[in-house]
């Protein structure tokens, strides 16, 4: 298949993976993009690399780290007369004190699975007495397409649609995990669709201030492996740079339409991570301009994001890639996607969740 | 297996998946409470010895929205979802049940389609039904309409006895065709999800398939149809049966193309998704390539491939080999499956 087969190819991987041996040293590589965790895991790829080269799981996944108070108040809107949640799949199956998206879906069709922020419009279209709430999560990758959404409602004046924001940036997140003395990180492999909207330049600070090689990577395993190639050539030339691997789709410059879009629909504040807790302007509220599409402006703040994550779990420590998921005492033990003890283990892009379904660590 | 608490308080999805959860509800709770043994209750068909031979008896409720989805219908599912049953315990087909619990306000044409549709399966799979029964509930007690069906089926004199506790280290796995296509069909049917070519269901009678490919390889150990939980589920079950491990190399898994983008778009992994006329085979790996062209040569099993083998290594866990020449293991599903978000 185009653009897949051709990143999977075994008799690709060998050259990569000698011309990796030749240069490697310890170095310790985070990645921030759950779609990488997931693609490393699959294929194995720690197998492939040489010991001192070890892939360090960050906080890339959007699902996880949306706090349970966020997803308990979309299951209270959801039980409101007259209204519809509309969410991503893989937040559905997130516990909250107030139970699953899921749940309700299948329960009374309060809650509907969609596959992007217009099928959530399109859905308060088709049902004009029926208030649509959009329960919209995502780093960058997905805030421009909500943005553009609350565009159009606001042009066409849609009133029974509103967005409850659990919009999230990548670079705030970067900083504040560079700032912790307990994340040791030499390089970074920068996430792949985040960078489309975002470019190169956000991630200067990583090589500029704290030393760190940045590349911008692709998902399939060819593309990781290079950009693992990438990062230590940086390191042996004694070089830190921002590099793009995954040119076929990321600009330097990013997309400023988008980012324009960002700009004006949202604003940033200081969020709450599950997980990390609170960090600086790295969340993303609907704007004033925009506060009649405001979930939280129409039916109030999320009253409480109090954790609910089990005694012991440690996701807090995988997120910020102090220790890999098989080093926390649940998992696998009391913590599985059966039955998650944190967020790590609830979505399939989750660093925990990866390691258990591809059997990482687990035979304990 | 790794064994993992997971609670029981409440019926969840989760327990319906075909995962682990339903194999956890199975073991835990109503196998316990039936008094019924293990070994004899985890079997597609129970098996039993008659006067005029060896009975195959089986019995499967029907749950589907929509009731209706390209290339099938939950009236085609309900026939042949137990007939196919029957057929892997080596059971010709012979007369099925059907019971129907409707809800209130269902338009009668539908009712009718359905029906219409378990008539034509059932002549299709060259099996009657001879009993039945209907009730009607009150709106929302039910979701339209569930359908269950039971059957019971012959086996021939020299049908071997078909467990997963006969496969050994070095028997052949084969799929008689490409997976995931009636997991695709239903899933973009529900989800309105608009791609082409349009992948159908592959929903299908297996019985002919099976006596075809037991005849030429009498070494058969096992046969499932990897329906919930797909041939993840159902290569997990070989694995745990039979105690050995299984090596499945990911390059031979027939996966159509446009199955496969679907799942590259959504992130969801073909191995998980349902079949409802495929077959999964442990065979004698003497007689493998005999099995092999036994499949291919009937229209049901014509892309039918060996998948992989069994293993003395890593008993009871199933390894893939990728694409790139890596290994993973291939777990139980957990859960439903929901789309990722980008």
């Amino acid at each position: 298949m185009k653009y897949l087969t051709e990143f999977r190819q075994a008799s690709l991987r060998d050259g990569l993976v000698q011309a990796i041996s030749a240069v490697a040293r310890p170095v310790r590589i985070m990645e921030v993009c759950g779609g990488h965790t997931h693609a490393i895991c699959k294929y194995g790829l720690a197998s492939l690399l040489p010991p001192e080269v070890r892939l360090i799981h960050g906080p890339g996944c959007p699902v996880c780290i949306v706090p349970p108070g966020t997803v308990a108040h979309a299951v209270e809107l959801a039980q409101r007369p007259g209204t519809i949640v509309a969410c991503f799949g893989d937040i559905m199956r997130v516990p909250s004190p107030r139970g699953t998206l899921l749940s309700l879906a299948r329960r009374d069709g309060r809650v509907r699975m969609v596959y992007s922020a217009m099928d959530a419009l399109n859905l308060a279209r088709e049902n004009p007495g029926i208030h649509v709430v959009f329960l919209a999560i995502g780093f960058e990758t997905t805030a421009p397409s909500t943005a553009v959404v609350l565009r159009r409602t606001r042009t066409q004046a849609i009133p029974n649609f509103s967005v409850l924001s659990a919009h999230y940036l990548v670079p705030p997140a970067l900083r504040a995990l560079m700032a912790d003395p307990a994340t040791q990180v030499d390089a970074f492999i920068a996430p792949g669709h985040v960078s489309t909207i975002i470019g190169l330049d956000a991630y200067r600070f990583l090589a500029d201030e704290k030393g760190c090689p940045v590349v911008a990577t692709g998902f399939e395993p060819l593309d990781i492996l290079h950009a693992v190639l990438m990062i230590l050539t940086q390191l042996d030339r004694n070089e830190t740079a921002v590099e793009n691997q995954y040119r076929r789709a990321v600009r330097v410059g990013g997309n400023p339409a988008a980012r324009d879009a960002m700009a004006e629909v949202f604003t940033p504040f200081d969020a709450e991570w599950r997980g990390l807790g609170v960090i600086a302007q790295s969340g993303l509220a609907v704007a004033q301009a925009y506060a009649q599409w405001d979930a939280v402006a129409l039916y109030g703040a999320v009253e409480s994001n109090e954790t609910t994550d089990g005694a012991g779990c440690r996701c807090g420590d995988v997120l910020r890639g102090i220790i890999s998921p098989d080093a926390c005492g649940l998992f696998a033990v009391r913590c599985t996607p059966d039955n998650p003890c944190g967020p790590c283990m609830v979505s399939t892009e989750g660093a925990c969740a990866a390691y258990y379904r591809y059997g990482l660590g687990s035979r304990k | 297996m790794r064994d993992a608490a997971i609670p029981m308080t409440t019926v969840t999805l989760a327990h319906g998946a075909g995962g682990r959860a339903s194999d956890d509800l199975l073991r835990r709770v109503i196998l316990p409470a039936l008094g019924t043994s293990t070994e004899r209750a985890l079997c597609d068909s129970a098996v039993f010895d008659s006067p005029g031979g060896r009975i195959a008896f089986t019995t499967d409720g029907f749950t589907v929205t929509p009731l209706f989805f390209p290339g099938s219908s939950i009236g085609r599912l309900a026939v042949f979802g137990t007939v196919n049953d029957l057929a892997m315990a080596g059971a010709i087909p012979h007369a099925l049940s059907l019971a129907m619990v409707a809800e209130e306000g269902l338009a009668m044409n539908v009712m009718r389609r359905v029906l219409e549709d378990v008539g034509a399966a059932s002549a299709e799979a060259g099996v009657r039904i001879v009993t039945g029964d209907t009730k009607v509930v009150g709106r929302g007690a039910v979701d339209k309409l569930f359908l269950t069906t039971s059957g019971i089926g012959v086996i021939g004199p020299g049908t071997p006895p078909l467990s997963p506790e006969r496969a050994r280290p070095g028997d052949a796995i084969l799929v008689s065709g490409t997976v995931g296509d009636h997991g695709v069909a239903v899933l973009a049917a529900r989800e309105n999800l608009s791609f082409s070519p349009t992948v159908e269901s592959d929903c299908a009678p297996l019985a002919d398939l099976v006596q075809r490919l037991l005849a030429a390889a009498p070494g058969t150990r096992c046969l499932r149809d990897p329906t919930r939980g797909g041939i993840a589920a159902t290569l997990n079950e070989f694995a745990h049966g039979s105690r050995a491990g299984i090596e499945v190399d990911e390059d031979t898994i027939p996966i159509r193309r446009p199955v496969r983008a679907l799942c590259e778009i959504l992130g969801l992994d073909p191995l998980y998704l349902a079949n409802e006329g495929k077959l999964v085979a442990v065979v004698d790996a003497l007689q493998a390539d005999a099995a092999l062209a036994a499949l291919r040569c009937h229209p049901q099993g014509a892309e039918a491939c060996i998948l992989g083998r069994m293993t003395a290594d890593h008993p009871g866990t199933v390894v893939i080999r990728t694409e790139l020449g890596t290994h993973r293991i291939v777990e139980y599903p957990t859960g439903e499956l929901l789309p990722r978000i980008c």
